[in-house]
């Protein structure tokens, strides 16, 4: 495996993490084994190396403005210090990626998938006017996340109140000697932090982390993590083709906040009314509903899974599923194909599982 | 325990004297696999040909089929893992067994000793 690695690659190689090919980074997938790590972030904290996702700088005169009429979401809502979940489409609404926009008090920062990393750059510079320049931080800047009831109890700050920062907002700080900026952001459903840290000392905050009682997860107890609570992954659940109201993201789309790209065909696609919709599933069986396994409703074909896993912690297999429109509301028994023939699963509403985020994510509508 | 032989899909075999083949999964393939969620074994005194698919073992990672390394009718099946699925991942040698084969002729040709299964393993890890 010849795959890109980061800063943190020898905390992972010492820690007797399984590394896996992820969109073309060498990363871990675990170290102990699922359950244990998905234990740490659901009941003490957990430390997650996402220095693969791509961190870009969006500067000069107009990046407001230019990214405003790039992402779904009201920019002019976002405060300094804050965070914004986003999202980037195409004039036809399909999603080119979901992101996290991060506005410091002198500088728009964005995150995006790590597949997503040449797409999303290339997106944006071919859109941007002279004056806007997109910056590739991602090097010079690793992410760390800490995630879990216990993250601010772990989390080795100096002069910096971490109480007062709220869900989605950020600060400056020093993070164990270092300096850092920390927003309390994550993908787990848990309260936590996400660490922007320079590259050369991202080893020795992972370090004090662990030091301070994190426990080192991969991205397998990630995966089952952002599932319960709800998370959509790019790539599984919506993709190109699917467009927010699909994917059950329609709350980040603000059609009346002025011109964006796509703006015209969410429009249309709103008044018109979703085709297809993201639900939900639930099984007693252990068998796993895996991405592209046909969900049917009686003898009808409905849809497919678009991500599923067994969960340790709620101890039943959980999916999502793209399924017809108001075909499988809450409470419906649906058929699903698994690995040794049909599983039976109910369709339930989303997250599975609330962790302890501070406050929950908008309402979704 | 009697010595332990290995198939190119990651199954042990071990016989012991009186023809009774013990059969699971190697400690490389469960680390491959992640944490084990469910296996599907077959019942008891159904009858397996070397090579045969006997079961499905499915991970948080992905589902595989188990391929028997020897011949012979299922005399045995491993309960305790319908509770404890993760004695594969922690124990795969010991309480992590998954059938036991009372066999039917000799242990077949084509398996690998310990030596040449670890061979092979080195050149696929990751």
């Amino acid at each position: 495996m010849a795959g890109r690695r980061t800063p943190l690659h020898p905390q992972h190689l010492a820690a007797g993490a399984r590394l896996v090919d992820f969109a073309g980074w060498e990363m871990p997938q675990q170290y102990t084994s699922v359950r244990e790590e998905q234990e740490a972030v659901r009941g003490g904290a957990g430390i997650f190396d996402v220095s693969h996702m791509g961190r870009y700088e969006v500067r000069g005169g107009g990046a407001a403005e230019f990214l405003q009429g790039m992402v779904t979401n009201d920019l002019s809502r976002l405060g300094p210090n804050r965070a914004q979940y986003n999202l980037l489409c195409r004039e036809d609404g399909g999603i080119v990626d979901d992101l996290v926009v991060y506005r410091t008090p002198d500088a728009w920062l964005v995150v995006v998938n790590a597949a997503n990393r040449d797409k999303d750059m290339s997106w944006l510079r071919d859109h941007a006017p002279a004056a806007v320049e997109i910056v590739d931080r991602s090097e010079e800047l690793s992410l760390v996340a800490l995630q879990g009831p216990r993250a601010q109890e772990v989390l080795p700050a100096e002069d910096v109140e971490v109480d007062a920062i709220r869900y989605f907002g950020m600060v400056s700080g020093v993070v164990a000697g270092i300096s850092a900026l920390l927003s309390r952001t994550g993908y787990t459903g848990e309260d936590g932090f996400e660490l922007f840290l320079p590259a050369a000392d991202a080893g020795r905050v992972w370090d004090a982390l662990v030091e301070a009682g994190a426990l080192p997860c991969g991205l397998a107890a990630r995966d089952v993590c952002r599932l319960e609570a709800g998370l959509r992954l790019y790539g599984s659940d919506m993709d190109d083709e699917t467009n927010p109201y699909e994917a059950g993201l329609g709350w980040t789309v603000k059609l009346k906040k002025g011109p964006f790209i796509g703006r015209e065909a969410l429009q249309r696609a709103r008044e018109a009314g979703p085709r297809r919709e993201l639900v939900g599933l639930r099984s007693a069986d252990r068998t796993i509903p895996r991405h592209g396994a046909a969900v049917g409703l009686g003898d009808r074909a409905i849809g497919s899974v678009t991500s599923g896993t067994y969960s340790f912690w709620l101890q039943c297999a959980i999916a999502m599923a793209s399924v017809e429109a108001a075909a499988a509301p809450v409470g419906t028994r649906v058929d699903v194909e698994t690995r040794s023939g049909e599983g039976v699963a109910e369709v339930v509403s989303m997250p599975f599982y609330r962790g302890s985020v501070r406050q929950a994510a908008p309402a979704q509508s | 325990m009697a010595e332990r032989y290995y198939t190119e899909t990651h199954e042990w075999v071990a016989v012991d004297d009186g023809a009774v083949a013990t059969i699971g999964i190697t400690d490389f393939a469960q680390a491959q696999l992640g944490d084990v969620v469910f296996l599907e074994l077959p019942r008891v005194g159904k009858l397996l040909e070397a090579g045969d698919s006997f079961g499905v073992v499915e991970s948080v990672k992905a589902a595989s089929d188990l391929y028997s390394p020897v011949a012979g009718a299922v005399l045995e099946v491993n309960e305790s893992l319908n509770s404890n699925p993760e004695q594969v991942n922690s124990d795969p040698y010991g309480t992590g067994w998954l059938i036991k084969v009372q066999l039917n002729g000799d242990v077949g040709q084509g398996l690998l000793d310990e030596g040449g299964y670890k061979a092979m393993t080195e050149g696929q890890s990751h």
